[in-house]
């Protein structure tokens, strides 16, 4: 059996382990555009910061691909699917055979038409390690930092540079931070937090067009800036896939196999769509983890094994300047919060299941909580009130507790 | 292979393999001497009431979903050891929002995280909490 896969990231990555467990044998080829081998995108925002290195951000030991048997073509870009012959055609001319293919391709910034951006020099986007690069090149004590978009690329970019940046300006059209994982009083929190570091915000508002150095915002302000970062959102890679005739909607769309709709072809990561058990809605959630499960899931499967991934739901761990923010599932139920200085705490409550979480600032064993999300426990088996107190395995009966301790899985 | 499991009705909720965790990590020889007036930072937790206690670490998962999770590949299985790489770990927090048990905690420097490597990331060689536990409630087998 002779696998292939587009792209050299956690998706991939998690493929390749899951394609191993099942497969020791059959040649794995992995193309990627990138001249690295797999690392860490979420760290790139360390490496400005100074708290971690290149040679860290790796995710896997040095020998991973001649351990399992991988050739990696890097520095090399997919431009074609063949799904009636079995090849993917590289930008280069080559063309590769596969049985079973993997898209791992991610997502790439989502750039919006506007108006005298071409004016701006010096433009950057923050998602892959090159990007990082070019930012720190640029960027002196001095630099007047601009950033477009207040979601987590653009607030993790603020943080990653504040130390090295002479002043750093956040613009969102959104009147509130990190909506996409925040209610408006996690948001309020999340901001002053990070405003008290020196960083400043400009909510409610958009560029109404660029200058060679400032833009000139709708609401009449004009910032002046040296740098540019565009952050306001990701776009799937889809179009190999949907050259491929694979169903495509906001992302591929796979199955709980993750296996798309065209024969021996597969897709993981931030390319998907995949369905959030905690509104039964599919949607692209771009998030790690699940890159990485729904790789391994893929994987496995390739190979002929049998493994379903199908508790997907969006969570998030991320801290700014040391305040920690947890989050997962979805915000639509009965509300439980807690709030005290320094401390956001909100559960979310739905037909009996716990839907979703916000904790901010006292987040220890927040995973029991996920952990209720994602096995869909009937709240009416647990002791829910001493779980509104504090995550804890006591809320379980003590039978369960020890299936749980008991065992190993 | 081994790890650590608690007998329920044998825990005492006494907290000694608390202290003798985190003794364990200090790597001195005189408790007294190594913990007095400390804030401890265990890796092990007793859980309770008056009525039931049992402490709760690191069960080593066949299908480990911290290490699945972790955004810097910091974690990895040793001889089936769930290890975290401290070097590596940038303290994004993904493995405690994501374990089952609540048993990844953040270390007390706030950089990174720690949790039960059995005793095989200090000079113990065999868990200490084991080794220590006043009523045989706390063992090392093979299940
Ligand atoms: C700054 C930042 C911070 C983040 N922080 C977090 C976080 O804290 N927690 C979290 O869970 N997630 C975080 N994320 C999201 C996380 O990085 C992604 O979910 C994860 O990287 C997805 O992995 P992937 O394998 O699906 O794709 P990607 O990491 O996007 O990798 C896809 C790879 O495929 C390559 N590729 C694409 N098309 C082709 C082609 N045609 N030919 C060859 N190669 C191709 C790309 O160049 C890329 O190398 C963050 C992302 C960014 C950018
Ligand atoms: S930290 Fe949690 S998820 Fe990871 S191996 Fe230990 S018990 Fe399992
Ligand atoms: S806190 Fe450290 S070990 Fe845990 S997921 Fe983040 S980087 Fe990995």
């Amino acid at each position: 059996m002779k696998y292939v896969i587009i792209g050299n990231s956690t998706a991939a990555v998690g493929c390749v382990e899951g394609i191993r467990s099942v497969d020791q044998e059959g040649p794995i080829t992995v193309i990627s555009d990138e001249p690295y081998p797999a690392y860490s995108r979420p760290l790139i925002s360390y490496l400005l910061q100074g708290s971690t290195t290149e040679e860290k951000m790796r995710t896997r030991p040095a020998d991973f691909y001649e351990k399992n048997g991988v050739t990696l073509l890097s520095g090399k870009k997919a431009v074609r699917i063949d799904d009636a012959r079995k090849t993917v055609g590289l930008e280069s001319g080559e063309s590769l055979p596969y049985d079973r293919l993997l898209i791992a391709a991610g997502s790439r910034p989502f750039i919006p038409p506007m108006a005298g951006l071409d004016r701006v020099e010096k433009k950057f986007t923050f998602m892959k390690l090159d990007d990082a690069k070019a930012l720190e090149a640029a960027l002196t004590p001095e630099s007047r930092v601009l950033i477009v978009g207040a979601g987590l690329i653009g607030l993790k970019c603020a943080e990653g540079i504040r130390g090295r940046a002479g002043s750093i300006t956040v613009v969102d059209l959104a009147d509130r931070i990190l909506p996409s994982i925040l209610d408006e009083t996690g948001s309020k929190m999340m901001q002053e937090q990070i405003e008290s570091n020196g960083i400043g915000f400009l909510l409610g508002d958009s560029v109404a067009e660029f200058g060679k150095d400032r833009a000139h915002l709708k609401s009449g302000k004009t910032v002046e800036f040296d740098l540019l970062v565009v952050a306001v959102g990701v776009r799937p890679n889809t179009e190999l896939a949907s050259q491929a005739g694979c169903e495509v909607g906001r992302g591929i769309a796979v199955d709980e196999r993750s296996a798309t709709s065209v024969p021996d072809i597969y897709a993981a990561g931030d390319c998907c769509e995949c369905r959030d058990i905690t509104t039964g809605q599919r949607r692209v959630l771009a998030i790690l983890p699940n890159a990485y499960l729904q790789g391994e899931a893929a994987g496995v499967n390739m190979a002929g094994g049998e493994k379903s991934f199908a508790n997907a739901v969006p969570m998030n761990a991320i801290g700014f300047f040391g305040l920690h923010v947890l989050t997962a599932g979805s915000y639509d139920g009965e509300e439980i919060v807690e709030t005290k200085p320094g401390v956001y705490k909100k559960l979310v409550v739905k037909d009996n299941l716990l839907k979703g979480f916000i904790l901010i600032g006292e987040i220890a064993r927040a995973g029991i909580y996920t952990s209720l999300i994602r096995e869909q426990t009937p709240l009416d088996t647990v002791d829910f009130d001493l779980l509104k107190q504090k995550p804890q395995l006591m809320a379980f009966t003590a039978r369960r507790r020890a299936e749980k301790l008991g065992g190993a899985k | 292979m081994k790890r650590v499991y608690v007998n329920e009705e044998w825990c005492l909720g006494c907290h000694l393999c608390e202290y003798n965790c985190a003794f364990a990590a200090t790597g001195e020889r005189d408790m007294a001497k190594a913990l007095k007036g400390m804030e401890i930072h265990p890796k092990i937790q007793i859980e309770g009431d008056n009525r039931i206690s049992f402490a709760v670490s690191c069960r080593h998962c066949d299908d480990p979903i911290c290490m699945k999770s972790c955004i810097a590949g910091a974690i990895s299985r040793r001889d089936g050891v769930i290890h975290v790489d401290k070097d590596k770990c940038v303290g994004c927090f993904t493995c405690i929002l994501v374990c089952p048990y609540g048993a990844v905690l953040p270390a007390p420097d706030g950089h990174a995280v720690r949790k039960c490597e059995l005793c095989t990331d200090n000079a113990c060689g065999e868990p200490a909490c084991v080794a220590g536990c006043p009523n045989g409630a706390i063992v090392f087998e093979e299940r």
